[in-house]
């Protein structure tokens, strides 16, 4: 059979980034940011992140909150996105982002209120710019190219300091259009967007290996012409390098970036999954041994930054922060029920009045 | 600005209002495939990329869905989007972020973030076009807790109401009736007054009878009460123009008079916002009527290729018919 001859028109390399190992020794010197206050101060959120999620899960086990997607396993990637990205940065997240979301100063009672099925959970006091948690797939990285767009807008408009916005998903989500979409045109109009993928190895039941044949999830970027670059997830430093870089270069207007995030979800997927349906306990142990807090504690004391007494008292500040905000969270008074009305349009259509005054008589009704 | 009163087509009053807003308010942006250079595929942004700039006038790579999408995100941040769909045809890969996101934006957050967005798209049969450019699927939109849905069937409401839907804080799904884009032309001063949302028009007065129709279906209801004029049969013409949020009571204030009514719509008659209208007015008037709710409206079919439109699409005979069957309800015998 004939052959013809074929040139190379274009070839791709996807990098890899790690600073701590699976031991939690380095491997290379470490960057400048990463002082012993950063590395303690992280070091503190990741522990907090996860007391949250444990709490969370257990009360969701006991009636008190509803369905509730836990973090376990992906602390460093939240705790380093929230971390680098400045205040008037906007975050878009998902809905596994419990780390991310102190960062960007969103309270526990507002965690715990969005979660016990309360929508005032999602009216930050802190973060009054941030996208409330996306649970559809993916699309809230369209959200956060549109947010970019409006961001480089102001910038142009009125010479304000560029801002960015960050978006971050699980692996799954770079199976949807919306995916592509988003990088595409990020790309084409070179937003000051990036998109930190949680590569937790599981999309619900469903495995990386079936969601993707592409070698890595970095790759996805090159498709639409945006950078890309893999790092270790559960190396907190790592992951705040790829998203200090990328936020650097496109807070100079050099546009968008991909950071896929390499981790594992060592819970289940929320709190309405059983993962022993479908992955092996092997796996799961295995998983452990390089999850990333344990990592960052055995350099931390190698480096003499930590120590039992330190972990004893973070440990009791910790639970007296989670015990304050769980009593302050169940001490709130309840929304009124006309809230579902309060906020559905700025003003209430007059052609919704009746249904209003309906639900006033329904509630005042039921306290006669 | 020019507050002439320069007659003009529908589409040419969108393209009015459209300028008049970006002229007007450095929040605006417009974009959509085809929207810049090209003005549109129905000229409907004629001039505007070369009058207000690349930068605020954009052409977006082809999908729906990222179009949808990052008006959401646009519009959280303070800018006012106004996104074109080409065809309301091509608007349901966009359906998950205007449904999931634009319209709860304001609720899930509590007041926090808002989207105030406009979705523009042509929509309706009746101008020979391809499979899936003729849709008329308002009623999927209206039945959206959070959205408004608007329609023109006018220059001059075109121009007030589009105005009215980019300074709304809420997102709005204006869906222009293409096959009057270029059916009239009207006086219509560029005075950047708008029209309330959430009001009907009473385009005709009359006593006997209340016909409801918009969009495009105005121009054969209007047609139609001529015609009963000369019969001397005097019908009220409501256009509701904002569908949903729906003012009711414009139509029931008609029905205080004529005690008989006709919806007319050309989208398929089950799940249509006929059956909203009549349910409601069964609800709240039931006692005024002297004749059960007709509706006129398309078939529950797939809208044909254009060779058939004509069939599809309810015209002036169908509309005569239903009021006739309306005017000529006799209850019998008691209950």
């Amino acid at each position: 059979m004939h052959k013809p001859r074929l040139q190379l028109q274009a070839s791709f390399d996807i990098a890899w980034l790690q600073y701590l190992d699976k031991q939690g020794s380095a491997t290379q010197s470490l960057p400048e940011f990463a002082s012993p206050d950063w590395l303690t101060h992280s070091f503190r959120q990741m522990q907090l992140a996860r007391l949250v999620d444990d709490r969370a899960v257990k009360l969701q086990r006991t009636g008190r909150l509803g369905t509730y997607p836990s973090t376990l396993g992906q602390e460093a990637i939240g705790v380093a996105t929230g971390n680098a990205l400045m205040a008037e940065d906007v975050y878009c997240p998902y809905y596994r982002e419990t780390g991310a979301l102190l960062e960007r100063g969103v309270s526990i009672e507002e965690i715990l209120a969005n979660w016990g099925g309360d929508e005032r959970g999602q009216n930050y006091r802190h973060a009054p710019q941030d996208l409330p948690i996306c649970i559809p797939i993916a699309t809230q990285m369209l959200h956060a190219a549109g947010v970019a767009f409006a961001l480089k807008y102001r910038h142009q408009q009125h010479g304000t300091p560029l801002q960015v916005a960050v978006a971050s998903s699980g692996e799954g989500a770079t199976s949807k259009g919306d995916f592509y979409e988003a990088m595409n045109l990020a790309g084409v109009w070179k937003l000051p967007v990036v998109f930190v993928v949680n590569n937790n190895q599981w999309a619900i039941s469903v495995p990386r290996s079936a969601q993707t044949s592409t070698h890595t999830i970095a790759q996805k970027a090159i498709a639409a012409g945006i950078p890309a670059l893999q790092v270790d997830g559960n190396d907190v430093v790592a992951v705040a390098w790829a998203v200090r870089d990328a936020l650097r270069r496109a807070r100079s207007d050099e546009g968008p970036a991909l950071i896929e995030a390499i981790s594992y979800r060592l819970c289940d997927h929320t709190t309405a999954d059983d993962a022993s349906r479908y992955r092996s306990g092997e796996e799961l142990q295995q998983a452990w041994q390089w999850e990333p807090v344990a990592r960052l504690e055995t350099y931390l004391r190698g480096e003499g930054l930590w120590s039992d007494a330190k972990q004893q008292d973070l440990a009791r500040e910790l639970a007296q922060t989670m015990e304050a905000a769980l009593n302050s969270w169940e001490s709130r008074a309840p929304e009124p029920a006309t809230a579902i009305f309060d906020h559905l349009y700025a003003q209430l259509p007059e052609g919704l009045y009746e249904q209003y005054d309906q639900l006033r008589e329904e509630l005042q009704g039921a306290r006669e | 600005m020019g507050e002439s009163a320069n007659s003009i087509t529908l589409v040419e009053a969108v393209t009015q209002a459209l300028a008049y807003e970006l002229a007007n308010d450095p929040q605006v942006v417009v974009f959509g495939q085809d929207i810049g250079a090209n003005g549109g595929v129905f000229r409907a942004t004629d001039g505007l990329q070369k009058r207000f700039g690349a930068e605020r006038v954009l052409d977006t790579p082809l999908a729906e869905n990222m179009i949808a999408g990052i008006a959401v995100g646009m519009a959280t941040q303070g800018l006012r989007p106004v996104a074109e769909f080409q065809f309301m045809g091509f608007i349901y890969p966009g359906l998950d972020h205007i449904l999931s996101h634009a319209a709860r934006m304001r609720n899930r957050t509590r007041g926090r973030l808002s989207c105030p967005i406009v979705y523009r798209a042509p929509y309706g049969g009746g101008i020979h076009a391809p499979e899936h450019h003729s849709e008329s699927t308002e009623a999927i939109f209206a039945h959206i807790p959070g959205l408004r849905v608007v329609v023109p069937s006018s220059p001059a409401r075109a121009y007030g109401l589009l105005l009215a839907a980019i300074r709304d804080p809420d997102p709005v799904l204006f869906l222009e009736p293409k096959r009057i884009y270029r059916a009239v032309r009207q006086p219509v001063a560029d005075d950047g007054e708008a029209l309330p949302l959430d009001r009907a028009f009473v385009l005709r007065e009359g006593g006997d009878l209340t016909l409801i129709a918009w969009g495009a279906s105005v121009k054969e209801t209007l047609a139609a009460a001529e015609q009963l004029s000369t019969e001397g049969i005097e019908a009220e013409v409501i256009d509701p123009a904002t569908l949903k949020p729906l003012d009711i009571h414009s139509i029931i204030d008609s029905l205080e008079k004529t005690r008989r009514c006709v919806v007319v719509h050309e989208a398929a008659r089950f799940g249509g916002l006929g059956a909203e209208i009549a349910a409601q007015i069964q609800e709240y008037a039931f006692d005024l009527l002297d004749a059960p709710v007709q509706r006129v409206t398309g078939y529950d079919t797939v809208m044909p290729y254009y060779q058939l439109e004509q069939v599809y699409l309810p015209g002036v005979e169908r509309i005569l018919a239903g009021a006739r069957a309306a005017l000529g309800y006799v209850r019998e015998g008691g209950r």
